[in-house]
């Protein structure tokens, strides 16, 4: 027989049976849609984890303060905050490889001014922050190296903090009451997004790194330096480079090991990315699973459709059908039934994904490759849990199962 | 010219768990051209049992069967079924038709399998072989809207369809009331006399009466096989026999 005339016998034997097909079909449908929506969720955190990280700015290094070793016990990451701003001019000084260094100095609290108040946290850098975390300003001015000595009461805005405080005004001029201190407010920042653990990155007040160390924080230590190192190709030395510097800054005798810790975007990026892989083929793999499930479930409706249909079977051998055209018949509607179900969950997949982009807010990216092998496996499916029924189906002798009830 | 059927020695043996139950004790059947035979026999005599070794459903144990100059002997299952496809044509008891499927469909079925392309348009075909039952109008019908002489039409239409050189019909009638049963039998001898060869298993004397030749089987062995002198014309008696739902359908077969 011809596969044309198979299909379509498949097609007729299956229509006979609208619902219960199907329903067979619904665990490939769930199946084949679940692995495709599942890694496109995947990817499209994969690729908003890499766009956020990149976004972080250009060849950016950012120096974390450690878990300091005290008679071989660990004390815990952060525990003793050991950066200070010490630190960060001599690196600024002394590193070569770097364009710019700037502490950050994290404070925060009530803020009042405009139309009411709001908490934030306020952090306090150098004037090159904005360029090395590549954020530009949306109005006014950041500040300069002068106001950093002078330790000046200026801020700037991000944009969460401009909505909550200034929904309809200019802020600019405008001052603002930052833990009963009054701050002049001078600029405002771009939106800059969240980052990928969900962290609003514009729900912040930038001001100099020297009026919030000394007039908010009032501690000893910062929490972060952040550099930019001249060129991609360089980043590597510019990080064994501050490693040095640091190291001699805190006098660090050699083995003795590190009280803190130099990152480079790369990194970030990869130990992100590395995680959100894992989730992906996690996330694909419970799907692909489904889709086994879903291939039991052909099986199963096969295996009952074989004995329902013995006469049938009978009755096509009588008429001169050979086994093996028996064995292609059921097998032909078990894959018929996958790729149908494998063809109405790629249009599901496509439907959820918008729906989440749409609704959820969620990126997903769906790759043409994925959409080939959830088909092609459902296609397999249907090929290895038709089999066994087909065999069965295949096997009969005719006489029986013409005289089957 | 070699004969349409010939059986030598054919024995058939069924094993029942540790029971071996002997159905055909060496049966000899020669079956010409253009015959129209009526194989009957009590239940157990196994007249089912030829039927399906003639049909080439079954093999049997020992013995031999030629069926068109072929030694059937000697095939393989593949084989078999295109002897199925090409030279036989089957009728059941119980029409054996696929259910919600025209009767269209159900009478190209065999055309499905038919790789010698030997009809090009099997969809005529099937019309044809309908119109020749006398079901032109009823081919978009599936068997639950027909009545069950119009379902075993279909059925001979099917068996009609792949121009067979033999109809087997095992019990075509045991499912129908008189009059339809007499219509069916009408039907055969309209067919034979277009040359077309027909074995009929029955257990039913009156029947076998419309036919050429009665062939009797006991115990699997033939007991008895005459020409039938006095052959009766099915379509006339039909005439006298009352449709059902007719009080006087009770009556059973003309002359009996």
């Amino acid at each position: 027989m011809k596969v044309r005339n198979l299909v379509r016998i498949a097609f007729k034997s299956l229509t006979k049976n609208r619902m219960r097909s199907l329903l067979t079909s619904l665990g490939v449908i769930i199946g084949v849609g679940a692995v495709i929506v599942m890694v496109g969720i995947g990817s499209g955190a994969q690729a908003d984890v890499e766009a956020q990280i990149r976004s972080l700015g250009a060849n950016l290094i950012v120096i974390f303060p450690m878990h300091r070793r005290v008679g071989g016990v660990s004390q815990g990451a952060g525990s003793r905050n050991m950066l200070t701003l010490a630190d960060a001019t001599k690196l600024k000084e002394q590193a070569l490889l770097v364009t710019a260094v700037s502490p950050l100095v994290r404070s925060g609290g009530q803020i009042i001014g405009g139309v009411g108040n709001w908490n934030t946290s306020v952090e306090g850098v150098d004037p090159s922050y904005i360029d090395i975390r590549s954020w530009p300003l949306a109005t006014g001015e950041f500040f300069g190296d002068r106001e950093v000595r002078a330790k000046s009461k200026v801020a700037v805005l991000g944009q969460t903090v401009l909505e909550n405080l200034f929904p309809d005004s200019d802020p600019i001029g405008e001052t603002i009451r930052i833990r009963n201190t009054p701050f002049r407010v001078i600029g405002t920042l771009t939106e800059k997004g969240q980052t990928s653990w969900g962290h609003d990155q514009d729900d912040v007040i930038l001001a100099p790194s020297t009026t919030v160390f000394y007039r908010l924080a009032g501690g000893r230590y910062i929490s972060r330096i952040y550099a930019s190192a001249s060129s991609p190709e360089e980043s590597a030395a510019a990080q064994e480079e501050l490693t040095l510097l640091l190291r001699e800054a805190h006098r660090l005798h050699p083995g003795e090991e590190d009280d803190f810790r130099v990152r480079n975007q790369a990194e970030i990026m990869e130990t992100a990315s590395e995680t959100s892989r894992v989730m992906t083929l996690l996330l694909g793999s419970v799907a692909g699973v489904s889709l086994i499930v879903g291939g039991i479930g052909i099986m199963n409706i096969m295996l009952v459709s074989v004995t329902e249909r013995t006469r049938e079977i009978g009755i096509r051998l009588a008429v001169g059908a050979r086994s093996k055209d028996v064995l292609r018949q059921f097998l032909t509607e078990a894959v018929v039934l996958s790729l149908v179900g494998g063809i109405i969950g790629i249009i599901l997949a496509f439907v959820v994904s918008s729906l989440l982009s749409k609704y959820a807010g969620m990126t997903t990216l769906i790759d043409p490759l994925v959409i080939a092998i959830a088909f092609g496996f459902s296609g397999a499916v249907g090929v290895f849990f038709g089999y066994y029924p087909a065999r069965k189906a295949a096997r009969l002798n005719p006489i029986d199962a013409l005289r089957h009830e | 010219m070699a004969s349409l059927i010939e059986t030598r020695g054919v024995t058939k043996v069924y094993h029942m768990g540790d029971v071996a139950v002997q159905a055909l004790r060496g049966v000899d059947l020669v079956v010409e051209d253009g015959e129209f035979v009526a194989l009957m026999g009590a239940s157990g005599s196994g007249k089912s049992t030829l039927m399906n070794v003639l049909g080439c459903l079954d093999e049997a144990t020992s013995g031999e069967y030629h069926l068109g100059g072929v030694n059937v002997h000697e095939l393989t299952g593949d084989e078999f079924a295109e002897i199925r496809n090409q030279k036989i044509g089957f009728v059941f008891q119980g029409f054996n038709l696929l259910a919600r499927t025209t009767a269209l469909d159900n009478v190209e079925l065999p055309l499905f399998y038919d790789r010698s392309a030997r009809i090009e348009d099997p969809r005529a075909a099937a019309i044809e072989a309908l119109e020749r039952v006398g079901l032109g109008d009823r081919v978009e019908h599936e068997p639950s809207e027909l009545s069950g002489g119009e379902q075993q039409r279909v059925a001979i239409a099917r068996a009609l369809v792949n121009r067979p050189s033999i109809i087997l019909a095992d019990e075509p009638t045991g499912n129908l009331d008189s009059h339809t049963s007499l219509d069916v039998m009408s039907l055969f001898q309209e067919l034979n006399a277009q040359g077309i060869t027909i074995l009929v298993v029955t257990h039913e004397h009156d029947l076998a009466r419309y036919t050429s030749r009665t062939v009797t089987l006991r115990d699997g062995v033939v007991v008895e096989d005459r020409v039938n002198e006095s052959r009766r014309n099915a379509a006339k008696d039909a005439k006298d026999v009352p449709e059902i739902g007719d009080p006087a359908s009770v009556g059973g077969f003309p002359g009996s």
